[in-house]
Order: C-alpha cells, then sequence, then structure tokens
C-alpha cells in the first residue's frame, strides 16, 4: 500500500475524524443514533489506520520519519505540509485514537447535561483531528495550528458541559459558575503560553539561514550551534513557557485541577490522556532536538521543578475530599516524573517519559472514565460521603482498585516503568549536568512514590472499602453496564499489556530516543 | 488653475454637513448631511485631480467610486431608518441607544 | 572415608570452590512454569472460580501442588548434582540496558522454591478448611495465589528490576489479604499500615537497585556478583551506599528493628494468611535479598561495612521484639512477635557472613512457623477467638493440634533435636567464629544477645503453650479438633519441623550447605565444619531453661487456674526458694524486670515512641498539605491569577459608561479627535 506509507495514510489518521465531524454537522440533530455511528465509524476507521501504521512500521529505523510526505503548503512563508511518525510519535499517535474511540464509546449512554449529543460528538472529533495533528506535524506552523485547535473543543466542551456549582473566588466579589470559571481558566492559560511559543517559533524562522519552518531542517541548524548563545536561551525560554503550561509543570499547573474537575467525564479523559502530552511532545520533539545547549543549561530547573511537582502535587492530593480533583492533582506528581526523565537527556530519561505518558494517558483516563461513572451514581463526589463502593458495585470498585494500583506504580502494570525508568535515568545524567541535583531529584522523587502510594491507598481506603454509609442503603445500584465496560476494558488490558511486556512501547521509541540523544548531545 | 475656489466651497460643504451631523434629529437628515460631506470631499477630489494633472485621472476616479458607495450607503441607512420608524414611530436620533452598555 | 574424615576435622573453614554444576536439564529449562502456573491460575480463578465445584480452591491447590512438586524435584536434583541455570527473554532494551523476564535455578532458588510450594501446599490445604463458609472464599484463593506467585517471580528473579516486580506484586497482595474483610476500617487501617511501610523501604531498595545497576550497567545479578569477584573500582566507590539502601528495602519486608511494625498488626488478616507470610511469602523476602546479593556484603572492599549494622540491626530485632512476645494475649501476636525475633536471628546471621546459616534458619523456620500459625488457627476456629485467655486446657480438646504445636515451640525454642536447634546453633557458631575474626567485639556482644533471645523465645513460647493448652477451659463454646483438612496439613509441617535440621549437621551431614551453594560464584561465607558443643550445649541449655522458667511460671498458674498471666506480680518463687534464695534474686532481679518494665517498656516505645513516629510522619504530611495547598496554591498563586482577571474586568466596568449609544456623541468624539490630530500635526510641523 503504498499510498498509505507517502502520507496518506497520516492524513487520513488526522483528517478522518475533521470529515466525520463535518458530517455530523449536516446531520439533523434528531438524529442521534446516527450522529454516533457516524462519529464512532470514523473514530474506529482512524484509530484502525492509526494501528495499521503501527503494524506496518519500521521498528528498525524507528528514528526515521517514516509515512510521511512533505508537500508546498503555505509557500509565501516557507511553511509547507510536512508530516511523519518516528518511534516517539508513533505510541502517542495510537493512544491518542483509541482514547478518543473509547470516548465515543462511553458516551453512547453518559450524556452530560444539557443534552445536545451532535455538538459533543462534532467537539470530541475536531479535538481529535487537533491531537492526531500534532503527534504527526513536522512543521512549526502546523504544529501550532494543531496545537491551538485543541483548545476551542475543550474550551466548549467544559464551558457548556461542565460542573455549574457555584463557587466564590479568592480575589472576585461575585461567584461563578465553575464551568465558566474552569473553561477561561484554561482557555487563557494556554493561550498565554502558546503565545510566548508563537514568538519562539517565529524566532527560530528569521534566525534560521535560509528561513524555514521545518522541524528536521532546525533541529539540523540547531545541532551545528545555529542557535547558540543568548538568543538560543530568549527562544528556550518562550518554547518553556509554551509546553510548560501545557505539561503542566509546577507553578504553571492551577488550570488543571480546575479544568479537570469542571470537565465533563470525557473531557477531564481527553485532557488527562491526551492534552497534556502534548506539551511533553513539545519538549522532546521540538526543544530538545533544535536547541540542545540550551537544554542543558536548563535541565537541572527543569528537573528540580519536576521534584517539586511530584512532592507538591501528592500533598495537595492529600488535602482533597473532592475525588475527581485528587485524581487531577495526581496528575500534577505523574507529569513531574515524565519531566524528570526528560530532564535527564539520556536515552533512558526520555524512553521513560514516553511510556509515563503513554501509561499516564492510559491510567489516568480510566481513573476520570471512574470517577465520572461514580458521580453519575452517587451524585456527589465528595469522598466523606463515600464509602463501601466495592459492596455496592464490585466491578466498579475493582476496577478503581485496579486503577490505582497501576497509577501508584506497581510493577508489573503500566505505571511502573514511567516512574523507575525516571529514577533510574537522573541517577546518571547526561554528562555535564549536576549529578548533586539529579541524584538528590532522585532520591525525593523516590520519596514522592511513598507519598503517592499514601493518597491512592486512602482514596481507596475512603471510597471502596469499609461500610456503604447509611445514606447509599436501600437504593438500587447498577454496576457497570455495557458501554462502560466496552471503553475500559480495553485500557485495562492495555496498562497490562504494557506492564508485562513493555518493549511494546520502548521497541519503537527506543531506536529514536538513542538517535535524538546521540545527535543532539553526542551522548 | 486656481485651486482655492473650489478648496473653500468644499471646505463650507463640509462643514455644513457636520453641523447637520451633530445638530439635526431626523435621522434622515443626518443621512443627508452625510451625503453633504461626502458631496464636499468629492469636489477635492475632483478639483485636486485636475491640479496635479494626474495621468490616471486618480482623482475623478475615486470620486466615482466615493458616489457609489454613499449611493448604497444612503439606500441601506434609509432603509434603516424606515425599519426603525415603523417599530418605534419616531426617526429621533436621540431615541435610539439600543447600543448603550 | 578420606571425604569423612576431613569433614570430620575439626575448626572452620572460609570460602569454598565453586563446584561443578549441571544446568539442570529440561528441568530447568521449564522451571519458568514456577511463577507462571500460579498467576495463571490467579487469572483463572478470578473470572472461572465460582463457577467450579469447590469454588476456586482447587485450582490454587493446584497451582501449589505444582510447584511443590517442581520444588521438590529441583531440590532432589539439586542435591544430587547442584544446578546453576539461568533462562531470560528480553522484554525491552533501553539504549545500553537490557530489561528481561528471566528464571534463575540455583540452589538458592531452588530452596526457596521448594519451600514455598510445601509450606504453601500444607496452607493452602489447611485454609480449605479454615476459610470454609467465607463471604469472599474465591477471592480469598485467588489473592493467597497471586501471593504465592508473587513471590516465586521474585525468588526466580534473575535480575534487579525482576526482583522489584515480585518484591512489589508480594506488597500487593499483602496488601489485599490482610485487608481482607475489608469491611471493617481496623483490618483496612491495617493493610495500609503494611503497603506503606513497605513503600517506605523500598525507598532504599529503589535507590540501591539503581545505584548498583547503573554503576554495573547491568541488573543481572551474575553481572553483578561476577563485578564484585572481579574488584570492580566504579562498583565498589559506591557499594557502601547501594549496599546499604538495599540492606533497608530488606528491612521493609523482613520486617526489621524499626520497620517491623507492620507485622503484628498484618495479623489482621485471616490465620492462612499470617501462616503463609511468616513461614514463606513475604517476610523471607528480605533475607532472600541480601543471601542473593551476599558477596557484595562479604568481600572486602565492598559494601563490608555495611554487615556491622546488619548485625546491629538484627539483634535488636532479635532482642526487643522477643520481649514483646512475653506481654501479648493474642496468641497471633506472640507468634508475630517472635517471627520478628527469629527474623533477626537470620539478618544477624548475614551480618555476622554467615550465609549458610542464615537461609538454613529461614528455611527451618518455614516449616514450624507455618506450622504455629496453622496450629493457632485451628485453636481459634475452635474457640472463636485469639485470645489465651479465652482458651486454656485444650490439649484434651483438640489433641493432634496440641501435638503439633508443641512441636513447633520445641523446634523454635531449639530444643535438640528439632529442627530450631541446629539452625540456631548454626548462627551461634558464625557468630562466634565472626567474633574471632573481623567482628570482634561487637560479634561477641551480638553473640549473648542471641543467646538470651534463645532464652526468651523457649520462655514466651512456653508460656503460649501452658496458656492455651492446660490449665482449664476458660472460653465459651464447645471447642473440638478441626477437620481433617485441617490437620493432615499440621501433622506434614510437624515432622517436617522434626527433620528439616538433619538437612545441615555441621560434620556429619553438609548438605543443605553444599546445595545452597550451587551458585555461580563462591559466596564467600564461612560454615561450621564440626559441631561446636560447647557453643550447642549452651544454646540448648538456654532454650531449656527458657522452658523450665515458663513452666515454673505458667504451669502452676495453670493448673490451678490462677492469676494465669499475671505478670506484674512476680510469683516465682515456691519449690527451690528455701534452697537457693539465689533463685529468687534471678527471680526478681532478672525475670521480674524482663517480663515486667522491660518489655511493657519496649512494648511502649513501640507503641508511643516508633508507632507515633510512623503517624507523625502522616500528621505531618496532611499539616503540610494544607499549607501548601491551602496557603499558597489556593490563597497565593491563584490570587495572582485571579486579580489579573479581576483587574481587567474592574477597568471595563469603569470604562463602559462611555459607551452612551449615541450616534451623534460619537460622530462629536470623532470630528473633535481628527480636529485634536489636526491640530497637534500642525504644532509638530
Amino acid at each position: 500500500m503504498d499510498w498509505f506509507e507517502n502520507g496518506w495514510g497520516l492524513s487520513l489518521i488526522v483528517f478522518l475524524p475533521l470529515v466525520g465531524a463535518t458530517l455530523v454537522l449536516l446531520l439533523p440533530r434528531k438524529q442521534e443514533r446516527v450522529a454516533k455511528v457516524t462519529a464512532l465509524f470514523f473514530a474506529f476507521a482512524s484509530f484502525a489506520a492509526a494501528v495499521y501504521a503501527a503494524v506496518t512500521f519500521d521498528l528498525d529505523s524507528s528514528a526515521s520519519f517514516q509515512f510521511g510526505t512533505d508537500q508546498s503548503w503555505i509557500a509565501a512563508i516557507g511553511s509547507r505540509f510536512h508530516i511523519g511518525i518516528d518511534g516517539i510519535s508513533l505510541p502517542l499517535l495510537v493512544l491518542s485514537t483509541l482514547i478518543t474511540l473509547l470516548c465515543i464509546v462511553y458516551s453512547w449512554n453518559h450524556w452530560p447535561e444539557p443534552h445536545n449529543p451532535k455538538g459533543f460528538l462534532v467537539l470530541m472529533l475536531v479535538l481529535a483531528t487537533g491531537m492526531n495533528g500534532t503527534f504527526v506535524a513536522l512543521d512549526l506552523v502546523l504544529f501550532f495550528i494543531f496545537f491551538e485547535l485543541v483548545l476551542l473543543p475543550m474550551y466548549f466542551m467544559i464551558g457548556i458541559w461542565g460542573d455549574r456549582t457555584k463557587i466564590r473566588l479568592p480575589g472576585f466579589k461575585r461567584e461563578v459558575e465553575t464551568r465558566l470559571y474552569a473553561s477561561i481558566k484554561f482557555f487563557l492559560f494556554t493561550l498565554f503560553g502558546s503565545a510566548f511559543m508563537l514568538l519562539g517559533f517565529l524566532a527560530l524562522y528569521f534566525k534560521s539561514d535560509p528561513h524555514t519552518f521545518d522541524m528536521v531542517a532546525l533541529a539540523q541548524a540547531g545541532q551545528m550551534g545555529a542557535f547558540a548563545g543568548a538568543f538560543g536561551g530568549w527562544v528556550f525560554a518562550a518554547l518553556f513557557v509554551g509546553f510548560a503550561v501545557k505539561v503542566p509543570m509546577w507553578p504553571l499547573h492551577t488550570w488543571l485541577p480546575d479544568a479537570h474537575t469542571a470537565a465533563p467525564t470525557v473531557g477531564s479523559v481527553l485532557l488527562a490522556a491526551i492534552l497534556l502530552k502534548l506539551g511533553a511532545y513539545g519538549f522532546i520533539r521540538i526543544s530538545l532536538p533544535i536547541l540542545p545547549e540550551q537544554a542543558q543549561d536548563w535541565a537541572p530547573a527543569i528537573a528540580i521543578l519536576a521534584v517539586i511537582a511530584i512532592i507538591y502535587g501528592s500533598l495537595a492530593c492529600l488535602a482533597q475530599t473532592d475525588m475527581k480533583r485528587l485524581i487531577a492533582f495526581s496528575s500534577v506528581g505523574h507529569m513531574g516524573f515524565v519531566m524528570l526523565g526528560i530532564a535527564t537527556l539520556t536515552d533512558i530519561g526520555i524512553n521513560a517519559a514516553v511510556i509515563g505518558m503513554v501509561a499516564h494517558g492510559l491510567i489516568t483516563g480510566l481513573l476520570f472514565f471512574l470517577a465520572g461513572s461514580m458521580q453519575h451514581r452517587y451524585h456527589t463526589r465528595e469522598m466523606s460521603r463515600l464509602g463501601g463502593t466495592m459492596k455496592l458495585m464490585p466491578v466498579l470498585g475493582g476496577l478503581l482498585a485496579f486503577t490505582a494500583m497501576a497509577s501508584l506504580g506497581l510493577p508489573g502494570l503500566a505505571g511502573f516503568w514511567g516512574e523507575f525508568m525516571a529514577l533510574l535515568g537522573s541517577f546518571n545524567p547526561l554528562d555535564g549536568l549536576s549529578l548533586t541535583v539529579f541524584r538528590t531529584a532522585m532520591v525525593v522523587g523516590a520519596v514522592g512514590t511513598v507519598l503517592t502510594a499514601g493518597y491512592l491507598l486512602w482514596m481507596l481506603q475512603k471510597v471502596n472499602l469499609g461500610e456503604p454509609p447509611a445514606e447509599w442503603a436501600g437504593k438500587e445500584w447498577h454496576d457497570a453496564d455495557k458501554f462502560e465496560l466496552a471503553a475500559w476494558i480495553p485500557l485495562v488490558i492495555a496498562i497490562f499489556a504494557i506492564g508485562v511486556f513493555p518493549k511494546i512501547i520502548f521497541g519503537a521509541t527506543d531506536g529514536a530516543v538513542v538517535n535524538l540523544i546521540r545527535s543532539a548531545f553526542g551522548g | 488653475m486656481i485651486v482655492n475656489q473650489f478648496l473653500v466651497l468644499a471646505a463650507l460643504l463640509f462643514s455644513i454637513g457636520i453641523y447637520g451631523v451633530l445638530v439635526r434629529r431626523n435621522a434622515v437628515l443626518v443621512l443627508l448631511s452625510i451625503e453633504l460631506m461626502l458631496t464636499g470631499v468629492n469636489i477635492n477630489l475632483v478639483a485636486f485631480g485636475q491640479y496635479i494633472q494626474d495621468a490616471f485621472l486618480a482623482g475623478q476616479v475615486f470620486a466615482l467610486f466615493v458616489i457609489t458607495v454613499a449611493a448604497a450607503e444612503v439606500g441601506i441607512g434609509l432603509a434603516i431608518v424606515v425599519l426603525i420608524f415603523r417599530n418605534r414611530a419616531s426617526a429621533n436620533v436621540d431615541e435610539l441607544d439600543l447600543l448603550k452598555w | 572415608m578420606v571425604m569423612l574424615a576431613t569433614l570430620f576435622a575439626l575448626g572452620e573453614q572460609t570460602g569454598h570452590e565453586v563446584a561443578q554444576l549441571s544446568d539442570g536439564g529440561v528441568l530447568a529449562q521449564w522451571a519458568w512454569l514456577i511463577p507462571v502456573v500460579p498467576l495463571v491460575l490467579m487469572f483463572a480463578i478470578v473470572f472461572f472460580g465460582k463457577r467450579l465445584p469447590m469454588k476456586g480452591w482447587e485450582l490454587a491447590e493446584g497451582a501449589m501442588l505444582f510447584v511443590a512438586v517442581y520444588g521438590v524435584a529441583l531440590f532432589a536434583m539439586n542435591a544430587n548434582e547442584g544446578i546453576n541455570y539461568e533462562g531470560s527473554i528480553e522484554i525491552a532494551r533501553i539504549g545500553s540496558f537490557t530489561l528481561e523476564w528471566g528464571w534463575v535455578v540455583d540452589g538458592l532458588s531452588i530452596m526457596m522454591y521448594a519451600v514455598v510450594g510445601v509450606v504453601g501446599l500444607a496452607v493452602f490445604t489447611y485454609a480449605k478448611g479454615y476459610m470454609k463458609g467465607d463471604i469472599r472464599y474465591t477471592w480469598f484463593f485467588a489473592a493467597f495465589t497471586m501471593f504465592a506467585g508473587a513471590m516465586l517471580v521474585l525468588v526466580s528473579a534473575p535480575n534487579l528490576i525482576q526482583l522489584i516486580v515480585g518484591w512489589e506484586l508480594v506488597g500487593l497482595a499483602s496488601y489485599l489479604l490482610i485487608g481482607h474483610y475489608w469491611e471493617d476500617h481496623a483490618n483496612n487501617a491495617a493493610a495500609t499500615k503494611a503497603f506503606l511501610v513497605n513503600k517506605i523501604a523500598d525507598v532504599g531498595l529503589f535507590v540501591g537497585v539503581i545505584i548498583i545497576g547503573v554503576t554495573v550497567g547491568s541488573f543481572r545479578f551474575t553481572d553483578i556478583l561476577n563485578a564484585v569477584a572481579d574488584g570492580d573500582s566504579a562498583l565498589a566507590q559506591v557499594a557502601f551506599w547501594g549496599g546499604l539502601a538495599l540492606f533497608i528495602g530488606a528491612m521493609g519486608k523482613s520486617a526489621q528493628f524499626p520497620f517491623h511494625v507492620w507485622l503484628p498488626d498484618a495479623m489482621a488478616g485471616p490465620t492462612p494468611v499470617s501462616s503463609l507470610m511468616h513461614a514463606a511469602t513475604m517476610v523471607t523476602a528480605g533475607v532472600y535479598l541480601v543471601g542473593r546479593m551476599f558477596p557484595l556484603y562479604q568481600t572486602d572492599g565492598f559494601a563490608i561495612d555495611v554487615k556491622a549494622i546488619m548485625i546491629v540491626v538484627g539483634a535488636l530485632t532479635l532482642f526487643l521484639t522477643g520481649l514483646i512476645a512475653l506481654v501479648q494475649d493474642d496468641i497471633k501476636k506472640v507468634l508475630a512477635y517472635s517471627t520478628l525475633s527469629q527474623l533477626g536471628y537470620m539478618t544477624v546471621a548475614m551480618g555476622a557472613g554467615a550465609y549458610t546459616a542464615g537461609l538454613f534458619h529461614l528455611f527451618t523456620h518455614a516449616f514450624f512457623k507455618g506450622l504455629l500459625f496453622l496450629a493457632a488457627g485451628s485453636v481459634i476456629h475452635a474457640v472463636h477467638s485469639n485470645n489465651m485467655s479465652d482458651m486454656g486446657g485444650l490439649r484434651k480438646f483438640m489433641p493432634w493440634t496440641y501435638r503439633t504445636f508443641l512441636i513447633g515451640s520445641l523446634a523454635l525454642a531449639g530444643i535438640f533435636p528439632l529442627a530450631g536447634f541446629w539452625s540456631k546453633d548454626e548462627i551461634l557458631a558464625s557468630l562466634s567464629f565472626d567474633s574471632s575474626h573481623d567482628g570482634g567485639t561487637l560479634a561477641m556482644v551480638v553473640l549473648v544477645v542471641a543467646i538470651a533471645g534463645a532464652f526468651i523465645t523457649a520462655f514466651y513460647m512456653a508460656r503460649a503453650v501452658y496458656l492455651t493448652f492446660f490449665g482449664e477451659y476458660k472460653g465459651h463454646g464447645h471447642p473440638h479438633e478441626s477437620p481433617r483438612v485441617m490437620t493432615y496439613p499440621l501433622i506434614g509441617l510437624g515432622v517436617l519441623s522434626i527433620v528439616a535440621g538433619f538437612a545441615n549437621i555441621p560434620g556429619v551431614f553438609t548438605g543443605f550447605t553444599q546445595w545452597l551453594a550451587a551458585r555461580p560464584q563462591v559466596m564467600g561465607d564461612h560454615h561450621a565444619e564440626a559441631i561446636n558443643f560447647a557453643l550447642a550445649g549452651i544454646g540448648l541449655a538456654v532454650a531449656l531453661l527458657g522452658i523450665a522458667a515458663g513452666t515454673r511460671l505458667w504451669k502452676r498458674d495453670a493448673a490451678t487456674q490462677q492469676a494465669r498471666d499475671t505478670f506484674r506480680i512476680p510469683v516465682l518463687y515456691p519449690v527451690l526458694a528455701n534452697k537457693y534464695y539465689i533463685d529468687d534474686l534471678y527471680m526478681k532481679g532478672v525475670v521480674g524486670p524482663i517480663k515486667g518494665p522491660i518489655a511493657r517498656f519496649t512494648n511502649w516505645t513501640n507503641t508511643y515512641v516508633i508507632d507515633s513516629v510512623v503517624n507523625a510522619f502522616g500528621a505531618v504530611s496532611v499539616f503540610l498539605s494544607r499549607i501548601v495547598y491551602q496557603g499558597m496554591d489556593q490563597r497565593g498563586i491563584d490570587l495572582a491569577i485571579n486579580a489579573v482577571g479581576s483587574a481587567t474586568g474592574e477597568a471595563g466596568d469603569a470604562l463602559r459608561y462611555t459607551t452612551s449609544g449615541k450616534i451623534q456623541e460619537y460622530a462629536a468624539a470623532l470630528f473633535a479627535g481628527a480636529v485634536l490630530l489636526v491640530v497637534g500635526f500642525l504644532i509638530l510641523t
């Protein structure tokens, strides 16, 4: 299938959801069933194409970009339609298409209020295009467009279907609905970062000779030292702000708990599973290869921030009473491990970061699914009111226990590798980086795993175990239904498979990562 | 060629137009005043165009553009005035503050 | 005859040659089935267990039967020719590192396979009777099978990464089993505590694994130990910290002081769980790890300094926890503290450089401690109470339980010729050897502590036996002997508790030493070449003394049914009182303080000092999290962000009055602006 490998395959993966979105948009609003089937079909087609790409992907040359194409696009500024995937983007692309598909399956009979499946599906599919596109783009302008495309659907998802509880914020006079506050905060925060990121992109364009937005060409130029010195420092700082907001890194994380808590279930899942990965992916794909020198200057700072995030996130989790917010804060800690891995600038650390991203996507996605389904049944997320879920709904409770165990990094499940390998990498960071900083980071990060275990076990104890409180007695409980199970079981299988046989991920990433490290840092 | 008298005429027409726009209450008259201002501008354009002996006749061409746009604008403006009058039984500009904060 | 003559030659010998080992043939190549079968059957139980005639028990039992048979077969083969085999498959490659799943079949792991299999088989059989009618019968056996399977993953690991996997899975399984009755929050709390205390120690394990693995460039035990044997200088530099960190991890799983607090609480689980946990699957992991990495600790220039820490920690554990066992009323807690104390012995042995002695004690201890817990469970099953104050006189009602419990207690106390005698004697001999070599005074002191520990062990076990089986029945209901499915495992383990010690009789039959030595590296330990009759005599005498003291103290009380457990009033001076007032002095001066204030103080320290530190960590974390979350996050960072938004809004509020909606005002402003611009332009030019 030559056409598939010449860029059409990737284009299909990226734009099929968009086609689906257009079709759903054209359908009358009352045709819910047709809309759902259409959306499901296009999401599935995109996923199937991604799986086909993964199967035919040449693992032996995972360092080079495959399935790509490089077409003239906006000739005036030299921006080209340059796409392709290597071993680093492949797992994330498959993850992104899978999660989209599962979200549509889950939504089948879980529509958030106000009831408008058509609008919701359209947004989900547009989001999918943005996410998939970000992972395949090899041109900075293209990357930026897809990166920003993700914002709008998520903004509307949170703003329209989000949590309507009123909250009063410190510094504000009036009460505001959580969804409005959270959606605006999310949008502005990310846009703030993107503005800097765009400046950085433009600076790279004008500094490069000949002017280009092409990531591959820029990386080559950067590794020849084209962006050395103070200029590179400023550009790295600008890119750092853009990506760090999206990751999110401490102290730019405060949009995350609000957005996750306010978003509808599917929104939280997509946000946690894919959107957070865009930032870390940006670091690996853009910042490190194009600005290797500055990356080395900044690495200790990133490592310190990452470790702060690990401890800080875990401590904040311990203070939560709201289950969804606890899971949201746990993302801060887990992404801290990912960033710690990236900061080591070693093959181990970056491999750890990629597998950590995939694992976090699967695990935290599943946790948000479960939290959403529990809220659907209990109509509350206050952990003090919950208890004994294992007794009321054994399947739901069992899955929550499984996922919590995966989240705390139990070996044999996916979460372990990212956490452990990140610590492993930080024992021996790239030559020239401060050993003191990184080895301290390793120990502190290891202590963080204890805190992580602490809050997750605490959550299990509150939500799952014990006798159910009196207020839930005598009610009829519906355990997980078939749509929920259909959405969750693939995740459970994936968590398990990656945990037992991490080569599923490492097999793809290793070649690309080693090549990246060798060409950028000579290590 | 002496351009001064044309400029004086144009200035007078423009000033009358400004006066009308700012002072009259009837929306139709406001629109007419705008037309006066445009006329003043047109005179200026033609006068200057002739004065500098432009090979492309840019002044005259611009005047024609302005006349066309002015016609379109008056058409839409009068349509709005008619609709407002039907809805409110008044074409008084003072009473139209739909855009108020 | 020459062989015999050399064997009988007195004295100690350090080090031994690597014997010619066989690769174990097909049996070793298929040994990966040992951890895999239980784990696969665990899933089978979860998914299909409820539909089976015996609700999944048969699968669990089948798994353990398989492991036991396979383990014993390997054990026999190892005894015959010595096996060393290592197989692995790559599961990932990262840069220069390779992650592997593998299985190692050598003397050490074969011993563990056999122990886990045999003890597991007994416990699983027993559990069928014990857990009958339990609300989560099938789930219990699934988790139980996973417990054994996880331990086998740990034991079969040829590299540190897989060891961590097994290590954590054992922790998970223990969490599930300790919290088996999760309706009660006390049980959850115990499960969580066990998991978290282990997790804290795991920080050490992680750090140690990373330090050693990264420095050597491989996580395989073979590579690491070869690096030690080659005197790798990079490893030598970090060996102390790496070895110490690994030992901290081992301290958590093997419940060494001060990480021992989780083990007594872990009694919240059903008794078969305690039995397996204490005998074979969990607490042995730490000792196993030290044994696996032994040359690192034993070789000069590497982590040899850690041995001093090891020996001190072990001595503290064995002594302090042994004392606590004296004041417990809960029979399972007595046994739990005794496990701690015995683990202390194993650690002391490792610290004294006695690889064989430590693991030999692990081996024998597995049988008699498994037996004791099962017998205690049988008693609990009969009287529906854990407390010895509800028991008494059960000897008549439960003859088999009584007999086997007695055998277990005597073995634990180290009475000749039961299993415990041989292994404990081996440890004492190693300590004595160490004190005259590297260990010096410290080892001498620890030797004394260990002998004192032997006394205490015998003392509290005598107490437990008398309070439970002698005197008159104090509980309610009618106790009865347990069904056969429970007594047969007791008898089986009882037989093993008697004979297991014969596996290693210095100077007569040193099989166990050679079995364990079937490894690719020289362990460099020292082991007795002949029985040290003096030490053995002292050990035995002390143990008998302990029993005598126990008998003296509780036999009479049990018989007269008075003040059966009153420690506070020393009542121990009738028979010899008139002849030897020195007895009186001993009682008041030694036994009294030991069983009274000192033991209670230790208990108090345990509860109020060490536990409170653990709790304080939790409290401080919660406190910090409040500060961080409410103070910094919500008031600090968020406030700044909201203030920016708020300021924009307020500015808009103030300025919006300029939009009056009057077109003519706008037009006027427009013209005024134009005029101003013109004027400004004129002025400037």
